[in-house]
């Protein structure tokens, strides 16, 4: 499989934010690619006009870490995703090339306006430890060693930091389009950590051993003269922001929902347990809908997010999937968090999948190819799938070894077979997994929506009336 | 990752060995902290600088919910203070000591990740002679370790802030600045502009120059008489160190650039060099207890690197080559069995080390071979593999030890 590879130069492209400038960046220099845009049903692009360039469109996130790795040899992405990564690992094998003449806004470090935090300074001067919110980990820590803070936590998210804070997180590391967009969301921006621009980034072992220069050459016009973007560059945040300081009352009980594709059938089903939430249904616009119970919160997070909030305390209930529930529980067996009841909705079976050239039927017939055909795979047996605490545990359990999990943002069905061999990830109907051309080889198990909860908040005497009257007014919602 | 061989931890042994006896006959005890320790331990300003806390093995716990992280023991220090502070912070002064193993991410891959330490911390010891001690302690250490050309280098850390605060640097350039020199980049520190030019000739003269003994010092004292009270306060600390090491016959280097690596060092810093290599060092670091909420005690202590020092240090001829006993059996029966092991135990109950075999090992790497069988009388016959006399056979159990006794 991996002659395949051989002699090609290989492109990853990114989906999402930059996938229209980088279209039309790449129409423009001419580099032959078609069927490039949102409405593209496959991953894998050929170069009409450069035989021997290949391309794949890959979630924007997983591009730096699949070039570092060498898995492609060039990449298009945003400055973020770089920083998020060389932060960590600054002697890897990433190179920027050149900032292309795209982006938008900044990665910045906010803070509620209710919060009574003016600036860095009055931060660092606060006793208590500092609560981080940020899809950038990384960045976010680096922020904290760089400042000195003496104490300091930090929870990776997989969305929607902006609502964290002041409840739930003294800090947020952000993306924003500017000071004064996060300032309307009642957010003080403290610092800018670094603008974000599209990058044009290359793995070093390709850079500095494979004729790339008929594909670099094609972009000179477009490769940008302005110095390269380091995380050190900061700007000057203006002092005149008008902030508006909403007032978010602490609340008794916090309820989490979740928003993208769970939020259209849990809107149905609080409607049908009578329980109305403002802000939520319209296929809503608000991270902080409200509910006719004065004493409820609610918050829209991503439902990646809710066990591990639910299991600190932030929520006391909230609305996920099993999977993500068990995604958490696998890594902390002890968590506070259980499952109340399942809602019935967003079904998917979370499956095992190779590509349909590979000869296995089930995981034993992978396992005996895993220790029969090391050669055919290239072992170790290279996983991608965004459970990686479940795809671990199934891989463990199943005594496939060697393995070596490549953590994904969704859609690994785009890394089989070329930059993966086996795939652990959801699906409702199959369909998809068989377009791509795969099989699927095993069901973990079936994961629909449920109602989870923060024990404690169960037995807690302040909480326990209240959580149980909201937990039998949502099984209503199952009749 | 590496693996530590036989012949390895012959080097290992023989650095702990000297080192423990050396601390124990100055009356330090050994403690041994914990190899996963809070992260929070180490991100304090005054600990370890955001370039090292960069490069720490930090993961969730088991109750990682909550956001709390451990991280694999980055410094060997930090903890010793902590356990003082948890559980000995009645006593005024503690003199404790450890070899462990700490670890630093590292990116390229050639370097070790786990490295190994011996320290001493000498809690509660006020200055300037508990800075000797330590100092004297660690030089006893090497000296009976036959390392040669060891070469000590003192600076201080008073100096290097003073001299910083003079640059008038903002809060954030400071930082950055101290980071720097801390990693050992001076050039940074002489190539900054400092308002007062009487600075900028004092940093460039004590880069340029390196004092032998504590005259030097009072020459510095001398020449520059507009130096800040605080770079003077410092200095007559680093003076009366070099006299009271002076007076010991203790040779050093005065290099003020011998201060780097940790945060935490108040006064006295010192390093060990050998074959271009740093084997040590250590410091005053009065600021570290307080910080941690231990109250206001004074402290000082120094590590030598084991990983280093493994490469330099000599070990002793005869026990190269041939030692030891091969008990050989001719064959494979109950009896010979038995009468192996039991010459084998009486062997070892004398004080040799005794090796069993049945497969026909090699011989060359023994003093004595000892052929057993079932032959009568006696089953016994004695190889000398050394001065190749005559087998000695048809000898009894007593006869063996004796044969082996008188070498």
């Amino acid at each position: 499989m991996k002659d395949y590879q051989v002699g090609y130069i290989k492109l990853a492209l990114p989906k999402g934010r930059f996938l229209w400038p980088t279209a039309s960046l790449l129409g423009e220099i001419g580099l032959g690619l078609s069927g490039y845009s949102d409405k593209t049903k496959q991953y894998r692009l050929r170069s009409t006009r450069f035989p021997d360039l290949s391309a794949k469109i890959l979630q924007e996130k997983d591009i730096p870490i699949q070039v570092a790795v060498g898995n492609y040899d060039l990449g298009i992405c945003g400055s973020d995703w770089i920083e998020e990564l060389v932060m960590k690992y600054p002697a890897g094998s990433l190179v920027k090339i050149s900032s292309l003449s795209y982006g938008e806004g900044g990665i910045y470090a906010v803070t509620s306006a209710q919060a009574g935090i003016a600036n860095l300074d009055d931060l660092l001067a606060r006793r208590n430890d500092c609560r981080i919110v940020s899809e950038y980990p990384n960045l976010a820590e680096a922020l904290a060693l760089n400042l000195r803070m003496r104490r300091f936590r930090i929870f990776p998210v997989w969305g929607a930091a902006e609502v964290y804070p002041p409840e739930n997180a003294d800090l947020a590391v952000l993306w924003g389009k500017s000071a004064a967009h996060i300032a309307k969301q009642g957010l003080i921006p403290l610092k800018k950590l670094l603008p974000v621009t599209a990058f044009l980034i290359a793995n070093r072992e390709s850079l500095e051993s494979k004729d790339l220069s008929r594909i670099l050459t094609c972009f000179n016009s477009q490769l940008s003269a302005e110095p390269q973007i380091s995380i050190e560059n900061e700007l000057d945040i203006s002092k005149e922001l008008n902030i508006p300081c909403p007032l978010w009352p602490a609340k008794e009980i916090n309820l989490a929902l979740p928003d993208g594709h769970q939020q259209a059938p849990t809107a149905q089903f609080l409607k049908q347990a009578g329980l109305a939430v403002q802000g939520y249904s319209e296929g809503g616009v608000s991270r902080r809908p409200s509910a006719d119970l004065d004493w409820l919160g609610i918050k829209v997070i991503r439902p990646q997010d809710m066990p591990l909030q639910v299991a600190n305390g932030n929520f006391d209930l909230a609305i996920t999937g099993e999977d993500w529930l068990r995604e958490h529980l696998y890594r902390f067996p002890s968590s506070p968090v259980k499952k109340l009841f399942a809602l019935g909705f967003g079904t998917v079976k979370i499956v095992a999948a190779v590509s349909q050239g590979m000869p296995v039927r089930n995981i034993a017939d992978l396992r005996a190819f895993v220790q029969s055909s090391p050669d055919y795979i290239g072992a170790p047996l290279k996983v991608a799938s965004e459970y990686v605490n479940i795809a671990d545990k199934y891989l463990r359990d199943n005594r496939i070894s060697p393995y070596r999990l490549i953590p994904t943002w969704g859609a690994s069905e785009a890394f089989l077979p070329e930059d993966a061999d086996i795939l652990i990830d959801n699906t409702q109907t199959g369909k998809t997994l068989k377009e791509h051309n795969l099989k699927i080889i095993d069901v973990l198990f079936q994961s629909s929506a449920c109602l989870i909860a923060n024990k404690n908040s169960l037995r807690s005497p302040g909480k326990k009336e209240k959580t149980a009257f909201l937990t039998e007014k949502l099984r209503a919602g199952l009749k | 990752m590496r693996d530590l061989l036989p012949e390895d931890m012959v080097r290992f042994r023989r650095i702990e060995d000297v080192f423990r006896a050396c601390c124990c006959s100055w009356g330090y005890r050994e403690v041994r902290t914990p190899t996963l320790e809070y992260l929070h331990l180490f991100t304090a300003t005054g600990t370890l600088t955001p370039g090292m806390l960069g490069k720490v093995y930090s993961f969730l716990d088991w109750d990682g919910w909550s956001g709390e992280r451990v991280v694999l023991r980055p410094d060997g220090t930090i903890p010793v203070a902590r356990l003082y502070i948890d559980n000995m912070s009645g006593q005024k002064f503690a003199r404790l000591f450890y070899v462990t193993n700490i670890f630093a991410f590292e990116g390229t891959g050639k370097q070790n990740r786990e490295r190994w330490q011996c320290g001493a911390e000498f809690f509660g010891g006020a200055r300037p002679a508990a800075d000797v001690e330590t100092i004297l302690l660690a030089a006893e250490v090497i000296r009976k370790l036959g390392l040669n050309a060891v070469e000590l280098r003192l600076s201080h850390a008073g100096l290097v802030k003073a001299l910083l605060k003079e640059f008038s640097l903002s809060p954030a350039e400071e930082v950055k600045m101290t980071s720097r020199i801390l990693e050992g980049d001076w050039h940074a520190l002489a190539k900054a502009k400092c308002p007062n030019p009487e600075v900028g000739r004092l940093v460039a003269a004590l880069l340029a120059l390196k004092g032998k003994s504590s005259s030097f010092l009072h020459n510095v004292k001398a020449s520059f008489p507009k130096a800040s009270p605080d770079f003077k306060d410092s200095l007559e600390d680093l003076i009366s160190i070099s006299t009271l090491l002076d007076n010991q016959g203790c040779q050093y280097k005065i290099d003020i650039a011998a201060a780097h690596g940790f945060e935490y060092y108040t006064g006295v810093c010192f390093q060990f060099l050998a074959a271009g290599e740093k084997i040590g060092g250590g410091g005053r670091y009065d600021n570290l207890v307080p910080l941690m909420n231990g109250g206001s005690i004074p402290a000082c202590g120094f590590a030598l690197y084991v990983d280093p020092i493994m490469k330099l240090v000599p070990l002793e001829k005869e026990k190269k080559g041939k030692s030891g006993i091969l008990v050989k059996g001719e064959e494979l029966n109950p009896e010979t069995v038995k009468a192996c092991f039991a010459l084998a135990e009486s062997l070892r109950d004398t004080g040799y080390s005794a090796e069993i075999d049945f497969t026909g090992r090699d011989e060359s790497d023994f003093r004595w071979v000892i052929l057993v069988s079932r032959n009568k009388p006696s089953p016994f016959v004695v190889k000398d593999c050394v001065r190749r006399r005559p087998r000695y056979s048809g000898a009894s159990l007593e006869e063996v030890l004796k044969v082996v006794s008188e070498g």
